[in-house]
């Protein structure tokens, strides 16, 4: 257990100390130690939880089992390879003057502050306290968005605030109706909204606030996840803020807002005893997908591009969550972590990019493989991985979703397959004149720090060919846990 | 029930109740930032009034802390901290009217027709002031948000946001009883940190399009730039 209060300290420590040294020049490899430390710390967790199974803290407020362990260990390496990546990175923007000093110890506090915030999201056993940390990642990272104080940064971050700020209201009051329906069962105090408390008498709780309950939640968090139409915020902040960002935005954040609805629609489920939820989540998500596929193909700049495509992801994810067969289920745990890892090493790889081409805009981007080959190598890899080429992970992830699907909902698997169809046109229309097309003038290399996206992507291509067994045996847990049995 | 059966604390929650929706629509008319930033305050004192007042009449001594954290927050620092702004910035001249007062009204009103229809499948398990607070609440909810959506100045926008999260407290008081600490103190910390985070946006808004008016952020847009 003393590794879940050490990953919580560890970057409650990196926070405080960053919002004092971030300005010096070794903050960058001080945020690279800080995480690696939270990295360590989980990966201790993880093996806790391997032997010992399921864990719940002292006091019962941190809650631990094989559903979020994994997210835990998946956040803590993005986490810190992104950081690997951005300490240069950062260091380069300060060199060309886009931040100064001052900034430039915001974003390392921030950073920290967010990864705080995403542990505190994956293991809190209290719904509040879930939420509570949810909107904290919103305001620590709405600054960062921020960072570069152009008009356009600006709008991007005052526009992420407000939407997601109102958005996660609802799931608030989603919160709040939550507990109304469980203190009428388990009576007044700080039991009611403790998550194994609440998952245990779900059968008990009210059928019809509980599924009031998960409109607003749905709402809330699903404004988080980026799902159609709530998804207006995403691409803006994205594509305005400093690259990592990006990376751990749609590495981590979207994970987290979805692993936040899964367990709400958990306790639906037990109570409700119907597919509402479910039904839901699958109309949103397979919108999302669609209208995200559409939207790839008319962006001009590479950040919203790749931003969409993470929108068309999520919404994959969240309709296979929706279809609720334990297959349905496992595929769509099996792609968060195929979808993490591939997203934040493309962003990392458009980081380099556009720092080589000195502009995020896609027609300006040329001839990256022959400028330097280890970027558009990088791209086109990560982009042949994102778009669900064989042998990558999110190739069988995608195929287990779609296999799924025609199980219980055949008439939909058409939809998806042309889901995927835009999207892969979409992707490619773009990316191949970026890597292959002429060399602009006076283009030279950069430095560029790609192992971080090497490891990525060979992890991704290792988990498409063979899942280690004991992240299939989580996978399978969690499954049972949320679908109610395992996959045959 | 007739309303003279009630309780008094019952009768007492229920007009609170009534007069939050009130400044609700008080908000929703004002044109003038620095009237609508004091219509905010009183939301805020009535919201730590009815939340001292369950506290007193149920015994929960738990809920006075919210009520001095709402008093505290919502009645006081906030809105000093926005009036200091609106002064700052030299925005208390300026008029952030509607276009279409009459129709924001009625739209205002069917919001609160809206919620408690909405809140119906929760009368038939609770009492009579427990739909009223919830459906009271969610109007206040879905008011500041029509509040966002009319306006222009950002000010505007940060009061409707905090009149959501007052709607969101007051749910929790009257039909749950506060929630746990844990969540109260979490939640007040947050909207403290938000605000904070409002009053260095504006600065950076301003810098970036010289007025506070978010009609003028409109660069980012999906067609081709």
């Amino acid at each position: 257990m003393i590794a879940v209060y050490l990953l919580l300290l560890v970057p409650l420590a990196g926070m405080a100390l960053l919002s004092f040294h971030g300005h010096r020049a070794d903050a960058g490899r001080l945020n690279v130690r800080f995480n690696a430390l939270a990295l360590a710390a989980s990966v201790w967790l993880a093996i806790d939880v391997l032997i010992n199974g399921p864990e719940l803290s002292a006091g019962r407020l941190l809650y631990i089992d094989s559903y979020n362990v994994y997210l835990v260990a998946l956040t803590a390496f993005v986490g810190l390879t992104t950081s690997m990546f951005s300490g240069p990175y950062m260091a380069h923007e300060q060199e060309i003057g886009r931040v100064t000093a001052r900034r430039l110890r915001l974003y390392y506090a921030m950073y920290q502050g967010f990864m705080l915030a995403m542990y505190l999201v994956l293991t809190t056993n209290n719904m509040g306290v879930m939420w509570v940390a949810m909107e904290g990642a919103t305001l620590a990272t709405v600054l960062l968005v921020s960072l570069y104080r152009t008009p356009e940064s600006v709008e991007a971050a005052w526009k992420y605030f407000i939407l997601c700020g109102v958005g996660i209201a609802q799931a608030l009051f989603g919160t709040v109706l939550l507990y109304f329906a469980a203190e009428q069962k388990l009576g007044v105090g700080g039991e009611a909204l403790l998550w194994t408390v609440l998952h245990d008498n779900a059968h008990a709780l009210d059928p019809a606030i509980l599924s009031l309950a998960f409109v607003f939640l749905l709402v809330g968090y699903g404004t988080k996840i980026g799902l159609v139409p709530l998804h207006q915020w995403l691409p803006d902040a994205h594509s305005e803020g400093p690259t990592p960002m990006s990376a751990i935005l749609s590495g981590l954040l979207l994970n987290d807002a979805l692993y936040a609805v899964v367990r709400c629609k958990m306790l639906v489920d037990g109570s409700l005893g119907t597919h509402l939820a479910g039904n839901l989540m699958m109309g949103f998500g397979l919108l999302s997908f669609l209208v995200a596929a559409l939207f790839l193909h008319r962006q001009t700049d590479i950040k919203r591009l790749f931003s969409y495509s993470s929108i068309e992801h999520m919404g994959l994810m969240t309709f296979a969550f929706g279809v609720g067969s334990p297959w349905a289920t496992f595929a769509a745990l099996f792609h968060m972590t195929t979808h993490s890892l591939t997203k934040s090493a493309i962003f990392v790889t458009v980081g380099h990019a556009a720092q080589l081409a000195g502009t995020q805009r896609m027609d300006k981007i040329r001839g990256l493989i022959l400028t330097q080959p280890t970027i558009g190598w990088g791209l086109l890899i990560g982009t042949v991985a994102i778009a669900g080429f064989p042998p990558f992970g999110v190739f069988a992830s995608e195929f287990l979703v779609l296999v799924a699907t025609m199980d219980d909902f055949p008439w939909l698997t058409p939809l998806l397959l042309l889901g995927i169809g835009l999207a892969f046109a979409g992707l490619f229309r773009h990316i191949q004149p970026m890597v292959y097309g002429d060399v602009p003038e006076g283009q030279k290399a950069i430095t560029a720090n790609l192992w971080p996206v090497f490891m990525h992507l060979a992890l991704v291509l290792w988990l498409g060919l063979a899942i280690p067994g004991f992240l299939g045996n989580w996978f399978s847990q969690a499954t049972q846990l949320i679908a109610g049995s395992l996959p045959q | 029930m007739a309303i003279t059966e009630l309780t008094l604390y019952q009768q007492a929650i229920l007009l609170l109740a009534g007069l939050i929706a009130l400044t609700s629509f008080l908000m929703l008319g004002q044109s003038r930032l620095v009237r609508l930033v004091l219509v905010f305050a009183l939301q805020g004192l009535l919201l730590a009034a009815a939340t001292a007042l369950a506290a007193s009449v149920l015994d929960y001594p738990h809920l006075y802390v919210s009520a001095a954290l709402s008093l505290l927050l919502k009645g006081i620092v906030i809105p000093v901290l926005l009036q200091r702004l609106i002064h700052r910035m030299g925005l208390h001249r300026v008029m952030d009217t509607i276009d279409h007062p009459a129709r924001v009204m009625m739209a205002g009103t069917a919001l609160v027709v809206f919620s408690y229809y909405v809140s119906l499948p929760v009368v038939q398990h609770s009492t009579l002031v427990t739909l009223n607070a919830i459906a009271v609440s969610l109007a206040v909810v879905l008011l500041g948000m029509l509040l966002m959506i009319t306006r222009r100045q950002a000010v505007a926008h940060v009061v409707g946001f905090m009149s959501i999260e007052n709607g969101l407290f007051f749910a929790a008081v009257v039909s749950t009883y506060g929630m746990p600490m844990v969540v109260e103190l979490g939640v007040a910390f947050d909207v403290l940190v938000a605000a904070v985070v409002f009053g260095v946006f504006f600065f950076q808004i301003r810098s970036s399009i010289d007025s506070l008016n978010v009609d003028q952020l409109s660069k980012l847009t999906e067609a081709d730039r």
